[in-house]
């Protein structure tokens, strides 16, 4: 029997095309190299968007074991993307969006607030992992990892994906070993998923609402899009919808942050078309209905995910008798939740959710608020 | 050069460059001594999760014969693709030690065959199969090869929101939740199995239009569960054969994380139908299940409160008929079951009927119409019991007269897109 595998063409044509120019690529084969798409100026150690990249931020981005990310969005010249209320916008063919996870080099993680930076890494503080593109390609949505090598000057194409061990240290001085998984394209659409259909999750109205601090000073990032005319039908942002801040509470009382903090961390696969469909838990933040986003409900295909003897999902008042923050506070695979993304607990994300389960108000059947959880 | 593109083999026999990989692995995996610590096999997880990826629909992937240690989930979600090893005791996948990824492999995508390859091990599902429309599993094995533990995976073959589902001639052991589960699906055939030693053999849940036969269920807590559940999106399970299946000694002790449904299966229970309706039960053997041979049960035996407004918790137009009972229900076990024995004392009957009807749905006369009654006749010298669960086991009555009736059967399944 002949053996066949395929492999896709390395791309050596089209880096010479000059400095700060952008190319989008929509079709097979994608480069094997980041700086193909002419995204950053410089290498890892500074990625300088080049013009008409536009870096932005999440009001609560997803936990990936601690990861700093720094996020763009190109939109080709002269289109735009179409506002939604509750969905990602609808970018034309040739958006780039790219995340890059780094860790810093020295000091500890998470990062203390306040430590925004005017460019991606201009500090040169971060060691660059890892960069995901998602491209709008002409058949759809496609999830490109890229892994910065060592010297951290390009990165490679892993459709693959692989793994690294990462080290950093918690603020708690504890070390942390990180498993760093690169995912591989299908497991982005693990997350990255509607009704079947690969899907940005980041750019949302109500993730994109706030300021960032660009060069020439702090905009909302929605106004800021739709001025430059990459973004039409955006309503002024005070009316549009906008999530908490998981950590700061100044933006939010304890229940919209962990909404926020579920929204973000949930309900890529937990929505009402993604992956996880079939639980009926969803944790959009738009979901009203208690039942809906886990209070006293009963787990159905959790698997060992019920503990040894938990109850519901979520049952108020009793954080320890709930399913949900069982399965964040596990790195179990056979338990753990999200399934793919992290390996660590998010000690931070766990907190805040027991807070707000240990606070809510309401009491399941046969579970009282009076007894001590089990 | 004329070979066909689309076979894809891994690591294959006349490949030059993987030749070596392939016969280090294969060494590796005969000469290895059962306590030494698995070495994950990276080139053979890296080459089939490439093939995968690289897949053209109508591709077939080729698994070579051999043990593979895998420590991440494999994963597709292109259509039409088969995936075939050289049987189910020979191309073994491993994931013991797993450290990434919620089943061994997850598929998506649409016309999808798997054949002749085993997956063992893993830390959650085994194959999980989400959403596709037309699937085949043939001689598949599923295992955790450490025996009933509450530790082990929930589900070994485990297709959910799919349309057109065939299941044969496959193997799944030690499941913590079912070895066999179709949950939430239509059009299903799960025929010529063999479950053992999973907390449910094999389960039909929220599922319709599903012909299960000729599978044999034993040393399971359960061997074969026919529900439908609440507070899922896809609802209504109904129109469900269940013929010509051998179930025998399903005693094991109820190994399921106490939270989840079926932790409240008693251990020895033949088949449990819960809550589903148009429900033919025939020409199965039943051997030896120490708490029933069959259970026809409402959601109320659960004693889970039910917060969904739309689902429907009693079972309906059940029928019976032409199954042989032998022993059984000896040594009644569960919580509910034990209050039971208290008042019936042992040993229970063969078929045990909760007795719970949805009283909307009553006549004048306080019965269920034809269209809905529980049929049970023919069965031989089976005994029964109708242990009126509503009223905590006051009025049980023994005698199958009420329940002398028929109902047509459920149109055989016809799988569309499969070939049977």
């Amino acid at each position: 029997m002949r053996v066949w595998f395929a492999v896709a063409a390395l791309w050596l044509a089209g880096c010479s095309k000059g400095r700060g120019e952008v190319h989008t690529f929509v079709e097979d084969p994608f480069p094997e190299k980041l700086s193909a798409w002419g995204l950053f100026q410089g290498t890892g150690w500074t990625l300088e968007p080049n013009a008409g990249v536009t870096p932005y931020e999440l009001n609560t981005p997803l936990f990936s074991d601690y990861a700093e990310k720094y996020r763009t969005l190109w939109v080709p010249p002269g289109q735009a993307a179409t506002w939604s209320d509750t969905e990602a916008f609808d970018f034309p063919v040739g958006t780039i969006l790219s995340k890059t996870f780094m860790y810093p080099v020295q000091g500890s993680v998470p990062l203390a607030k306040g430590a925004q930076r005017t460019a991606g890494n201009a500090d040169k503080r971060f060691r660059p992992v890892e960069t995901r593109l998602l491209v709008h390609a002409k058949r759809g949505w496609v999830a490109l990892p890229y892994v910065w090598n060592e010297e951290g000057t390009d990165a490679t194409l892993e459709v693959v994906g692989s793994s690294l061990a990462l080290e950093a240290t918690h603020t708690s001085g504890r070390k942390l070993s990180i498993h760093y998984m690169v995912p591989n394209v299908n497991q982005c659409q693990g997350c990255h998923e509607r009704n079947k259909t690969m899907t940005p999750i980041g750019p949302q109205a109500r993730h994109l609402n706030r300021d960032y601090p660009y060069d020439q000073g702090p905009e909302n990032q929605l106004a800021r899009l739709a001025r430059l005319g990459s973004l039409k039908g955006a309503p002024e942002p005070g009316t549009a919808a906008r999530n908490a801040v998981w950590n700061d509470p100044s933006t939010g009382t304890l229940e919209q942050r962990a909404r926020a903090y579920l929204d973000a961390n949930c309900a890529h696969c937990h929505e009402r078309s993604g992956p996880a469909a079939s639980s009926a838990l969803y944790l959009s933040a738009h979901e009203k209905e208690q039942h809906q986003i886990g209070v006293c409900k009963a787990p159905v295909a959790a698997g060992r995910g019920a503990g040894k003897d938990l109850p519901f999902d979520i049952v108020p008042g009793k954080p320890d008798r709930s399913i949900l923050l069982y399965r964040m506070n596990s790195g179990d695979p056979g338990v753990m939740m999200p399934e793919l993304g992290r390996a660590l607990i998010h000690e931070e994300g766990v907190a805040l959710i027991r807070d707000w389960i240990q606070q809510m108000p309401g009491a399941c059947e046969g579970e009282s608020r009076q007894a001590m959880g089990g | 050069m004329a070979m066909n593109p689309d076979t894809i083999a891994l690591p294959g026999r006349r490949s030059t460059a993987w030749l070596l990989v392939a016969l280090a692995t294969l060494g590796a995996a005969t000469g290895c001594k059962k306590e030494e610590k698995a070495r994950v096999d990276a080139d053979f997880y890296k080459k089939t999760q490439e093939a995968l990826i690289r897949a053209r629909p109508g591709a077939v992937i080729e698994l070579p014969e051999g043990r593979f240690q895998l420590d991440r989930s494999l994963s597709s979600s292109v259509d039409g693709i088969t995936i075939r090893g050289k049987g189910l005791d020979k191309t073994i996948l491993s994931f013991k030690g797993q450290t990434q990824g919620a089943e061994g492999l997850l598929l998506k995508g649409n016309g999808l065959t798997l054949e002749d390859f085993a997956i063992e091990d893993t830390k959650g599902d085994a194959i999980k199969i989400n959403g596709t429309d037309g699937l085949v599993i043939r001689r598949v094995r599923t295992e955790w090869t450490g025996g009933p533990k509450s530790t082990n995976g929930a589900y070994g073959l485990y297709p959910v929101q799919c349309k057109n589902v065939l299941i044969e001639d496959s193997v799944a052991i030690g499941a913590s939740d079912a070895g066999i589960y179709v949950g939430q699906s239509e059009h299903v055939i799960i025929r010529r199995n063999k479950a053992m030693r999973n907390v449910a053999g094999i389960e039909s849940e929220n599922t319709k239009y599903a012909d299960i036969y000729e599978n044999t269920a034993t040393e399971n807590t359960g061997g074969i569960l026919v529900f439908d559940l609440p507070d899922l999106p896809v609802q209504g399970g109904r129109a469900t054969r269940v013929f010509n299946n051998d179930l025998h000694g399903n005693n094991t002790d109820n190994f399921a994380p106490e939270g989840n449904i079926v932790a409240t299966v008693p251990p020895g229970t033949g088949m449990m139908i819960m809550a589903n309706d148009q429900v033919e039960i025939f020409n199965n053997r039943f051997r030896d299940n120490k708490t029933v041979n069959l259970a026809i049960t409402s959601y109320f035996v659960a004693r889970k409160p039910i917060q969904d407004k739309n689902y429907d918790p009693y079972p309906e137009s059940i029928f019976v008929h032409d199954n042989t009972f032998t022993g059984g229900g000896d040594a009644p076990s569960g919580l509910v079951v034990k209050l039971l024995a208290l008042k019936m004392g042992k040993p229970f009957p063969d078929i045990l009927y909760d007795g719970i009807v949805n009283p909307k749905k009553l006549t004048p006369e306080g019965k269920l119409p034809d269209a809905l009654r529980i049929c049970i006749r023919n069965n031989g010298d089976a005994d029964f019991a109708n242990m009126d669960l509503w009223n905590d086991f006051e009025n049980i009555r023994r005698e199958l007269a009420p329940h002398d009736c028929a109902h047509p059967s459920p149109e055989p399944v016809k799988l569309s897109g499969v070939t049977p």
